[in-house]
């Protein structure tokens, strides 16, 4: 074994066209952005405000920063596996060859679950849960900082893998045998195995660090049954990660002890079982979807109350609902392999659970609807994402009701139909939720709202593009065509193929339309400016803050009456007042610890990956080392001054009863 | 010098206004020790899956050994005496802490680490001892869940050694302050954690496989 472990040269794929030229874009894009940071003399600025940050709302804008940025990654490779089966019809070989297309569509699986839903969804929780049950922070503001570069740490890890080496040809859930050392013998499965522990281990710490906030940090008054519907349901879905992450954790443990130490978990010799880690994996991967979706009916839920400007109908058969899809999503894992085999008692059970699911999901629906009945709908764009979801979403969840018959499902089992419902549900659910909470509290984060024209282009796009994309799926699905196909032969499907590509194509023009709407606001920032912090009459406490808000969210903590806290206290008119002086606040520190234990743990991982093991060693020493350093250090917190608070509090109090009293708007 | 008298004056308003404030000091431990506790539940899960699966393997042995052959029962209750018995002289460790007796609290933690280390000593031992034999984790499903399942125990104690030492470290030098005795708490329920975890390694794995 050499010196570089596995290493060398020969691991840049620099014979591969696309490859190369997608590593010249990333060259070109790295030195520019390196250039305009240098040029305009922003390192500093972006080491102490943003990278060393501990305040969960920077935290917040950063992951969603690495949710968009690997959205463009994972479309990328959507719209390439669309323009290759397009191509690569009545036996035509396309354009990318079997062993790249395998990565492709791999990476986009675990790009689009792990490192653009999970951050996007994490990022919205950092922002505005906090903000929501009246808190400074969350209750461990260094864990949080760690927590994210864990993340941006697997999402590095992934994007190295287009330079050195390669990534798993596998599918996105890495099945063995195939995912073994026998079968995939490159470091391809090696970098999927690091690349999701770490931000796994991220995720993880999230959770615990969030459960902490809500139940120990709320303001007086919020009791549980009073907390804000977007934080009940990430708060469902941190429970969810912090039951079933540990089992991807042990999982990918077992699986890089098979493929590291020759151990016989799940091999075909020696005794292994590859049926239980896909057990294990869908005991993790089923309640993982529920934690991507949970959030998303929250967002749905506040948006709807606060543009029919009506308190949200059923509020606690909501967080009912939420609960029994939480406890539920752990007891239907099998249903993603009915064709394992199992007896037709087992398979009968998890069917009928599954189905059992769409009952309090259909509480939801209706209780959404029920809010909007007799209300003043606004047809703003964060209204519009929710219209379609409950449209979109309601068939996804139909054709799944569907595959949960476990007849049928032998039928259906890995067909394109099964593709079809999985987009159906996690893009027309999670993402079009996240979508509308990134429009919903965009002024709140940035300090100004988005441009409204460009935001309802980029809705029709991506809705209309959704349906032309994935409805002939459903049909290719009932012809035969199974998924992870690289070419086919059949003049029936070549239609469908073709149009599902359009579909791609516009989905493509609809982030087009989010980047223009995104320039545009930029531009237009002025006259765009959220100056009350509260630019849709909200009704939860977020919107007590200026936009974006202080460091310390709110000078006084807020007492709490009832479950739009907001807007009650808008009724007594007891908002937009300054006191005589205030108490001086305590903060938490920014610290380089976070930052530092993600690079020497990438350092770690990439090591482990290509077998460089004196460099693993460095690695996991130094991780260690900081995070030791860090404990012990009692340097962690700092004052805010009261005149300092007192003067930016009687600025922003100014400008917030300036605001009703031009407008007239109820307080 | 009197930009410096300025400077000393704000310092120490500074100061004053900081123990002002004291008493609005959010007390975090009790928030740093249910995050703990919430981590341990996770960990808890860590553990099931890997009994779950030793629960599925252990009976694919391929025709190799089998529990039978390789537990040494006396072996195990030795090692089994040394990290219960640690988990009580921890709980000493805590009550001194608790009563500010300094140099008692580290005793107990010396004494506890010791009887960590012994644990850890007998599993290495009876770890090499089956390698030497040709009974690896390379040997079957059922080795290799084995090792697995009790190495990532022995794992977590090892991390509970080291981060004992710390914290023997920081007692001496910084004394038993509302922190260092937060830590040590934390610490605590990790240690008693890994003993109700052993216990039900030491029921499920050697006992029931001894049989």
């Amino acid at each position: 074994m050499s010196f570089l472990g596995k290493l060398s040269l020969d691991a840049i794929p620099y014979h591969e066209p696309i490859l190369v030229f997608t590593m010249a874009a990333i060259a070109i894009g790295g030195i520019v952005l390196f250039t305009l940071i240098t040029k305009y003399n922003k390192w500093g600025v972006l080491w102490r405000d943003w990278i060393t940050s501990v305040d969960h709302k920077r935290l917040g804008i950063m992951y969603i920063f690495v949710a968009l940025v690997m959205l463009f990654r994972g479309f990328s490779d959507a719209i390439m596996m669309r323009t290759q089966l397009a191509l690569a019809t009545s036996g035509a070989p396309g354009i990318l060859p079997p062993e790249h297309y395998d990565q492709i569509f791999t990476a986009h699986g675990v790009i689009m679950i792990i490192f653009m839903a999970m951050p996007f969804m994490i990022g919205l929780m950092n922002i505005i849960l906090p903000l929501q049950i009246g808190a400074r922070d969350v209750a461990f503001p260094f864990l949080n900082n760690l927590s994210f570069w864990l993340t941006a740490s697997g999402a590095i890890l992934i994007n190295i893998s287009l330079v050195f080496g390669e990534f798993a040809k596998t599918g996105w859930v890495a099945y063995p045998p195939l995912s073994e050392l026998t079968f995939s013998p490159g470091v391809g499965v090696d970098y999927y195995i690091w690349a999701l522990q770490i931000s796994g281990l991220g995720t993880l710490l999230t959770a615990v660090n969030f459960l902490v906030t809500v139940f120990k940090m709320r303001a007086p008054g919020m009791t549980l049954m009073k907390m804000p519907i977007f934080t009940w349901t990430c708060t469902w879905a941190n429970i969810l990660i912090a039951a079933s992450f540990p089992i991807l954790t042990a999982l990918l443990a077992m699986l890089t002890l098979d493929r590291y130490l020759g151990f016989h978990f799940f091999t075909n010799d020696g005794g292994g079982n590859a049926m239980m880690y896909i057990n294990l994996f869908w005991a993790w991967g089923h309640p993982e979807v529920y934690i991507l979706v949970l959030p998303a009916f929250g967002i749905f839920s506040e948006i709807i109350s606060t543009f029919t400007s009506k308190r949200l109908f059923g509020y606690t058969s909501m967080i009912y609902a939420s609960g029994a899809i939480s406890i539920l999503g752990f007891i239907v894992w099998l249903h993603h392999f009915f064709t394992m085999g199992s007896s037709a008692n087992v398979n009968a059970f998890f069917g009928v659970m599954t189905m059992i699911i769409a009952v309090p999901t259909g509480v939801k629906l209706f209780n959404w609807l029920f809010t909007i009945y007799r209300g003043r709908l606004q047809m703003t764009v964060p209204v519009m994402w929710t219209l379609g979801f409950m449209v979109t979403f309601t068939v996804g969840g139909m054709t799944g009701v569907l595959l949960a018959i476990p007849g049928a499902d032998y039928v259906l089992h890995n067909s394109l139909f099964l593709i079809a419902h999985f987009h159906n549900t996690i893009i027309g659910g999670a993402v079009f939720g996240y979508l509308a909470g990134f429009t919903f509290w965009f002024p709140k984060a940035m300090g100004f709202k988005l441009n409204v024209r460009w935001g309802k282009a980029a809705f029709w796009f991506w809705i209309v593009g959704f349906f032309v994309a994935f409805m002939p799926l459903y049909v290719l699905g009932f012809l035969g065509m199974t998924r992870r196909l690289n070419h086919t032969n059949n003049p029936d499907w070549n239609i469908w193929l073709y149009i599902a590509a359009g579909g791609a194509v516009l989905i493509m023009f609809g982030i087009i339309c989010q980047v223009v709407q995104l320039f545009v606001s930029f531009r237009d920032r002025e006259a765009l400016d959220d100056e009350t912090g509260d630019p849709w009459n909200g009704h939860t406490l977020e919107w007590a803050t200026s936009s974006p808000p202080q460091a310390y969210n709110f000078a006084v903590i807020p007492e709490v009456h009832d479950i739009d806290a907001w807007t009650d206290m808008k009724e007594k008119g007891q908002v937009y007042q300054s006191k005589a002086s205030y108490e001086a606040i305590h903060m938490p520190k920014n610290t380089s610890a976070g930052v530092l234990m993600g690079l020497t743990l990438t350092i770690f991982c990439f090591a482990m990956i290509w077998h460089v093991w004196w460099l693993a060693i460095v690695g996991l020493v130094g991780a260690i080392g900081v995070f030791i350093k860090r404990c012990y250090s009692n340097d962690v917190d700092y004052y805010v001054q009261p005149e300092e608070v007192l003067a930016t509090e009687n600025a922003f109090n100014l400008s917030g009863s300036a605001k009703i009293n031009s407008k007239g708007i109820k307080a | 010098m009197s930009t410096l008298s300025i400077n000393v004056e704000a310092e120490n308003t500074k100061l004053a206004s900081h123990d002002d404030h004291a008493h609005d000091h959010h007390d975090t431990s009790g928030d740093t020790v249910f995050g703990f506790w919430l981590y341990l539940m996770t960990d808890c899960l860590l553990f099931a899956s890997f009994f779950a699966t030793y629960a599925v393997l252990f009976m694919n042995t391929v025709g190799g050994v089998s529990g039978k052959d390789i537990f040494e029962l006396d072996f195990v209750a030795v090692e089994t005496a040394a990290l219960l018995i640690s988990s009580i002289t921890f709980g000493f460790a805590m009550i001194c802490a608790q009563g500010q007796k300094k140099a008692l609290t580290l005793i107990w933690l010396a004494i506890t680490f010791c009887l960590g280390a012994a644990f850890i000593g007998m599993e290495i031992y009876e770890f090499t001892h089956l390698i030497e034999h040709g009974n690896g984790p390379q040997g079957s499903a059922f080795l290799s869940s084995f090792f697995a399942l009790v190495g990532l125990h022995g794992l977590h104690v090892t991390a509970g050694l080291i981060w004992m030492t710390i914290l023997m470290i920081e007692v001496a030098r910084r004394g038993l302050g509302k922190p260092t005795v937060t830590r040590l708490m934390c610490l605590s329920l990790f240690w008693h954690f890994l003993d109700i975890v052993w216990i039900c390694v030491f029921s499920v794995v050697y006992l029931m496989g001894a049989m």
